[in-house]
């Protein structure tokens, strides 16, 4: 169905973005403009949703040139829900930014950046095109390192030095990939694509392309064993540019593996092996790695990598049902880190470290708040009924029916390492009896913040703590959703008919 | 760089070089051409300018930070980008006034898309080439 307003989701944040332009010098300005223009997005999102559910995919051509000639972009329902997941979490950050980012970052472009950034997301999630995903990926990564070095700490300078150098060969390799898949079919457009990629008869060069294509994703959402950038820089950053960080980035990552590996290069027996034991690796140097860090938004940071490995584990197993668990633990986590970093935020505005070692005793000063960063932490281990658990339920069943049991193991034992983490995290943050820590002198602290700012730190992880509390209690709902999209993913007839026209079979 | 012949000659280069960049600007729709080298051109002009008579004199041309430029350029691309929607039309389609203009020929959205462009790129241009002549 062709539907020209499938773009506004993108439209909509680089008009903000320019607004905040306007705007460089007034700072109280571009807050209230990004706050109020994310709801907007917020708005646009859910009737994109609303209207792709309804009424099956829409699509548009850029410059009316008719696919595969010119740019499509495509809204089906796992590109729309991402758009969906992007603007809540977007405005969750913008709340949140509001309350913790400095003035002096603001004065620097704080806002226009993050917008550029959130139009990359979401144009990264609507484009039918391989190159034009290339492009996103570009936009989303040179706004990423602004916001990533911006401030200019020492900490902050050498974090992104590696996230750079990574993400700049991730994008190499990716389009190296581009250029040798142009090679073989001479289409850029992923439902084209779709159709000439599976008749054709050199089977090993496809692997090879795919494997490009594994790598480049792979380094951008961190799987073993190129995860290591992103332990060492995501923690660099102020917490509301690591929540964006954290929430988003990979899972762009994710997101192209789900659409690449379904739609373009169906894995055969050799990628899903290659796919499983990468994902199983990953659960375990994810998590383990967690497990011996010190600083609470490290801790984070190796979980992400962990939690990456189960969603390329249910990519992995490639049944109808891991894919169903794949997409709703990308909602789920989405949601949760997001949640956690700008946690982390909260409690060192509270306490002024980032350290377990030094923190301490958050309940009995906080307990309102921290039975409040309660939900995001429970939420992440999975104790049901809250959101973590339901889409494992989905890899473990389906893994025991595809006697995959090695992905099942990996699965069981990330997720006792991460209640092992977050218990461990539970108990040194807000448990143990804290030192009375010096106080520092160039850190603002929560209680010196005016009321609006104290407001606008809590309210985002408010928001976000009830939306996992919905995905966990009204896990039915994102059950129905998940299974539309798990249908799809396996069955891509509609997706490229949405593109190209009802496919003729008697044609080669 | 201050020498005499440098000097005068800069000052016929400016009007030269930005009416250069003007004609790159317009040739650029089935030409090479187009709003970015445009832009580039442009940009080079105040440089010389800027090289022979310092960067103050430049300053005092432009007379607005050129930043300013870049979300002006933004938006009137993204204006020529959306406008086609209002009519129902795909993002980016080519709205063609129906009658040519003098001298410059058809005249269509891609133009002022083209122009947005050209605006941006004079406004990074500037903004990077003026910062780092300032702090050397």
């Amino acid at each position: 169905m062709s539907n020209p307003y499938i773009i506004l989701p993108i439209i909509s944040q680089l008009f903000t973005a320019i607004l905040l332009m306007f705007f460089w010098t007034q700072k109280n300005t571009q807050k209230a403009i990004s706050v109020i223009m994310s709801l907007v997005t917020l708005g646009i999102s859910v009737w994109l949703l609303t209207i792709v559910l309804k009424n099956g995919i829409h699509v548009t051509q850029a410059g009316s040139w008719e696919a595969p000639f010119g740019i499509t972009f495509i809204a089906d329902p796992l590109s729309s829900l991402m758009v969906l997941l992007t603007s809540l979490a977007g405005l969750a950050v913008s709340i949140f930014s509001v309350g913790s980012v400095r003035n002096a970052r603001v004065r620097f472009g704080y806002f226009p950046i993050f917008h550029f950034l959130l139009m990359g997301l979401n144009g990264a999630f609507l484009t039918g095109d391989i190159f034009n995903l290339y492009v996103w990926f570009e936009i989303i990564i040179i706004s990423s390192f602004v916001l990533i070095t911006l401030g200019g700490e020492k900490a902050q300078i050498e974090g992104s030095i590696k996230y750079v150098t990574m993400n700049l060969l991730a994008s190499a390799i990716f389009l190296t990939a581009i250029a040798i898949l142009y090679g073989l079919v001479g289409s850029l457009n992923m439902a084209d694509l779709s159709i000439k990629v599976a008749n054709l008869e050199n089977r090993r060069l496809v692997n090879v392309t795919a494997i490009l294509f594994f790598v480049g994703f792979g380094i951008k959402s961190a799987v073993f064993p190129l995860h290591f950038w992103l332990p060492a820089s995501y923690h660099t950053p102020p917490p509301a540019i690591s929540a964006i960080f954290g929430g988003l980035l990979t899972k762009v990552g994710v997101y192209a593996l789900l659409r690449v590996f379904t739609l373009i290069f169906v894995p055969d027996e050799f990628m899903i092996n290659l796919i499983s034991w990468v994902a199983g690796l990953t659960i375990l140097t994810g998590c383990i790695g967690a497990l011996i860090q010190n600083n609470i938004r490290k801790v984070f940071s190796y979980l992400i990598v962990g939690h990456i490995g189960y969603m390329i584990a249910g990519l992995g197993m490639f049944t109808e049902a891991a894919l169903i668990g794949t997409v709703f633990y990308l909602i789920h986590d989405i949601i949760v880190k997001t949640n956690l970093f700008m946690v982390s935020g909260l409690i060192f505005k509270i306490k002024g470290t980032f350290s377990m070692r030094n923190l301490g005793g958050l309940y009995k000063e906080y307990p309102k708040l921290s039975l409040l960063m309660a939900i995001p932490i429970f939420s992440l281990v999975g104790i049901p009924p809250l959101s973590g658990f339901w889409a494992k339920l989905f890899w473990v069943e389906s893994g025991f029916a595809i006697e995959n049991f090695m992905l099942v193991a990996f699965i069981i034992a990330g997720s006792f390492l991460t209640l092992f983490v977050m218990a461990k995290l539970w108990a040194e943050v807000f448990w143990k009896d804290g030192d009375k820590l010096p106080k520092k002198i160039n850190v603002k602290y929560f209680w010196e913040l005016k009321p609006l700012k104290r407001t606008a730190m809590v309210f985002p992880i408010v928001f976000l703590s009830l939306i996992s509390l919905y995905i966990g209690l009204g896990a039915d709902h994102v059950i129905q959703l998940s299974t539309i999209i798990g249908k799809q993913l396996m069955d891509t007839t509609p997706y490229i008919e949405a593109v190209l026209g009802p496919i003729n079979e008697s044609q080669p | 760089m201050k020498t005499i012949i440098f000097k005068t000659a800069s000052s016929y280069l400016l009007p030269l070089l930005l009416l250069f960049a003007i004609f790159i600007l317009l040739r650029g729709h089935y030409l090479p051409g187009g709003g970015f080298v445009g832009g580039l051109i442009a940009a080079i002009a105040f440089v010389i300018h800027s090289f022979a008579n310092g960067i103050e004199k430049t300053r005092g041309i432009i007379k607005f930070h050129p930043g300013f430029l870049m979300p002006i350029g933004l938006a009137l691309a993204l204006i020529a980008a959306i406008a086609p929607l209002f009519t129902g039309g795909a993002l980016m389609t080519g709205l063609w006034f129906e009658n040519p203009v003098p001298v410059i020929g058809m005249v269509g959205s891609a133009l002022f898309f083209d122009i947005g462009v050209f605006l941006v790129v004079v406004g990074v241009t500037l903004t990077i080439i003026f910062t780092i002549s300032e702090t050397i």
